[in-house]
């Protein structure tokens, strides 16, 4: 793709991007119920505390106008200050967001790691039992409500096998001072290796229970596209050319037949994000996911309206991400 | 001399055909057992969630704490007239899980029935007026697109707050995005073609093309992408239930069920494992069929 395109791309997202703040705003502005009684509670204010309140907000303005400070604010990273934490919200967020995205990568990898075997197997035994399970599995993984497996899995391996824990992110015993924010990381780099296993202990059933979807979805993709490429003229050559069958899937098929794979991928990361509201609540993960969750209950508006435009701005960005690594990885697609 | 026998004339066969399309593939629907057997399942839930006050064993809200916790018939301590156990207050789950299937049902349903009437039409508009209508609604689109569906819907409960009404709003304030992207799809290509060209060189209306020429030929993939959203409209009813923003206790709901249940897993399992098992019950049974109508009336999925 050209430099000219690309920028078209990143030009096409703008009003996208505005649009979803725009939407965002609304989900606030047009609420019933007034943010500054909320925030006053049940202290005793002055008439002149509440209407200087009213003023720092922004709320005694038009609200086109409340809209542009809103955006240009949201644009230098300044959401205002949480009601509940009396801090200002991006602080908040940015404490929760490594435990997020060690989560969602984690989960991505299990997703992979499960997926691309599996559908291949699957491709390469057509109609074997393993490809009747695998298409039984998908089906499955895709009609599972995601907070119920995350209890079942809870129920067996923390409940009644006592392999695993119950919730959390690390054990007590095993906390570290942080680094960089993601435990797996931060562990390692201690040189705490019990601490690293605690963690790792800590994120296998969340992260299953997050991947679920993405790996029924990834699996029948895989299985799909390796189906179709050895199908192609080019593996019955290959073949033909007397070359073995692990060479020929490995080396020839495989490289192509992934291509969907990484795609779909990509695109499906995007809908970790919604997934992890619902795993976090159900493990004790203290990430955005379950924050956001509780500032709901806390009444913490500016912290829900900060998080959701962040999960939106954060998933057009990576469905564009998605789409320009599509384009890539298929030379066939030109746009 | 006589004239050259006049050619015969071409009976317009059309109509015929098209219903014996649609029995072909009512016919390839029926032959396929699982989806036949899903099909049966769903209306088996269905007809529970209406019939709820004369199948339910028990009032679904109850209480009796001389039974809390107790446990499924079958396990000691359980009891057939309270076949799948008791919860933490002492209601019977089977009867809450009766009752809880109509507010998925209801809730699934009304939100499909919202989306899919508002997609037809915006895509119907979109795609056959194109120009500015198209614009507006396409952006639209793209923006509804940008959030992730959870969350929009999460943003949207937290405002609005909980309750059934809301719930639907919520979720099919984003839903219809998905009806009027097929239609819009199917509307551009069906536009084009030689009978509607001819119903606009016969003066019809453009309402009257994109309801009674367009929407009749192009309702088969509607339908069918309804019903596969029919499945995630309702686990995500049953995960804004789970979370606390959905229906409002004490009116049982699958996702609210399974959320009580998560502080007995010690001690009572039961609590969160049987409404969890129907929500997977039920939307495997949707998928399923929902997955034998495509294969069946989609003709990109037909051999």
């Amino acid at each position: 793709m050209s430099l000219g395109k690309l920028l078209e791309r990143i030009l096409q997202l703008l009003p996208v991007l505005l649009g979803v703040s725009l939407i965002v705003f609304a989900m606030m502005a047009l609420t019933p119920g007034d943010p500054v009684q909320i925030m006053i509670g049940d202290q005793s204010v002055t008439p002149e505390q509440e209407a200087a309140l009213r003023r720092d907000l922004g709320l005694d303005r038009p609200i086109h106008e409340r809209f542009f400070l809103f955006v240009t604010d949201a644009v230098r990273g300044d959401f205002g200050e949480s009601f509940y934490h009396r801090r200002p919200v991006a602080d908040v967020i940015a404490e929760r967001l490594p435990a997020t995205i060690e989560l969602s990568l984690v989960a991505l990898i299990v997703a992979l790691a499960t997926a691309i075997p599996l559908g291949v197997l699957a491709a390469i035994r057509k109609n074997s039992v393993l490809d009747r399970l695998a298409t039984v599995g998908s089906l499955l993984g895709v009609s599972l409500p995601g907070f119920w497996f995350g209890i079942l899995l809870m129920m067996l391996f923390a409940v009644h096998l006592q392999i695993l824990p119950v919730s959390g992110r690390i054990g007590y015993s095993s906390e570290i001072v942080p680094i960089t924010g993601f435990l797996l990381v931060d562990t390692l780099l201690r040189g705490n290796l019990s601490a690293f296993w605690d963690a790792l202990s800590h994120i296998i059933l969340p992260a299953i229970t997050l991947g679920l979807p993405m790996t029924a979805i990834l699996m029948r993709v895989t299985r799909t596209s390796m189906l179709e490429v050895l199908r192609q003229d080019y593996v019955t050559f290959a073949e033909a050319k007397g070359l073995s069958r692990r060479r020929v899937l490995f080396r020839h098929a495989l490289k192509n037949a992934l291509i969907p794979t990484v795609s779909v991928a990509a695109i499906e990361t995007g809908s970790l994000l919604g997934g992890n509201m619902i795993v976090e609540t159900v493990f004790g993960w203290p990430g955005l996911g379950r924050l956001v969750v509780e500032s709901i209950f806390l009444r913490n508006y500016p912290l829900v309206q900060a998080a959701v435009l962040f999960y939106a701005v954060t998933y057009v960005l990576l469905n564009f991400a998605a789409d320009l690594l599509y384009t890539a990885l298929n030379p066939r697609v030109k746009l | 001399m006589s004239a050259p026998p006049a050619p015969a004339l071409l009976v317009p066969e059309a109509p015929q055909k098209a219903e014996s399309i649609f029995h072909r593939n009512l016919a390839t629907f029926a032959a396929n057992r699982l989806a036949m057997a899903s099909a049966v399942v769903v209306v088996l839930f269905v007809l529970m969630a209406v019939l709820a006050p004369f199948v339910a064993p028990h009032d679904p809200n109850e209480t009796d704490l001389f039974r809390r916790m107790q446990p499924p018939a079958w396990l000691p301590g359980g009891e057939w007239s309270y076949a799948l156990g008791c919860d933490a207050l002492g209601r019977d789950i089977l009867s809450r899980i009766i009752y809880g299937a109509r507010i998925s049902i209801f809730i699934g349903t009304a939100v499909i029935l919202v989306a899919t009437s508002i997609g037809i039409l915006a895509g119907l508009a979109s795609g056959y007026l194109r120009g500015w209508v198209d614009v507006v609604i396409s952006r639209i689109v793209d923006i509804l697109l940008g959030f992730p569906y959870l969350i929009f819907a999460i943003g949207l409960m937290a405002m609005m707050g909980p309750g059934l009404w809301n719930i639907i709003l919520a979720l099919a304030y984003k839903e219809w995005v998905i009806p009027c992207r097929v239609v819009r799809g199917e509307t551009l290509v069906t536009r084009e073609l030689e009978y509607v060209e001819a119903a606009r060189a016969l003066g019809a209306s453009r309402w009257h093309i994109m309801l009674r020429e367009i929407l009749p030929n192009i309702l088969s993939p509607v339908i069918v992408v309804s019903t596969i959203r029919m499945a995630h409209v309702i686990i995500l009813e049953a995960s804004l239930s789970f979370l606390g923003l959905g229906v409002q206790p004490p009116t049982a709901s699958w996702g609210s069920m399974v959320a009580d249940g998560r502080a007995f897993i010690l001690e009572a399992w039961w609590v969160s494992t049987f409404p969890g098992l129907a929500i997977l019950l039920l939307v495997l049974a949707i998928n399923v069929a929902s997955q034998g109508l495509r294969d069946a009336f989609d003709p990109r999925f037909q051999e």
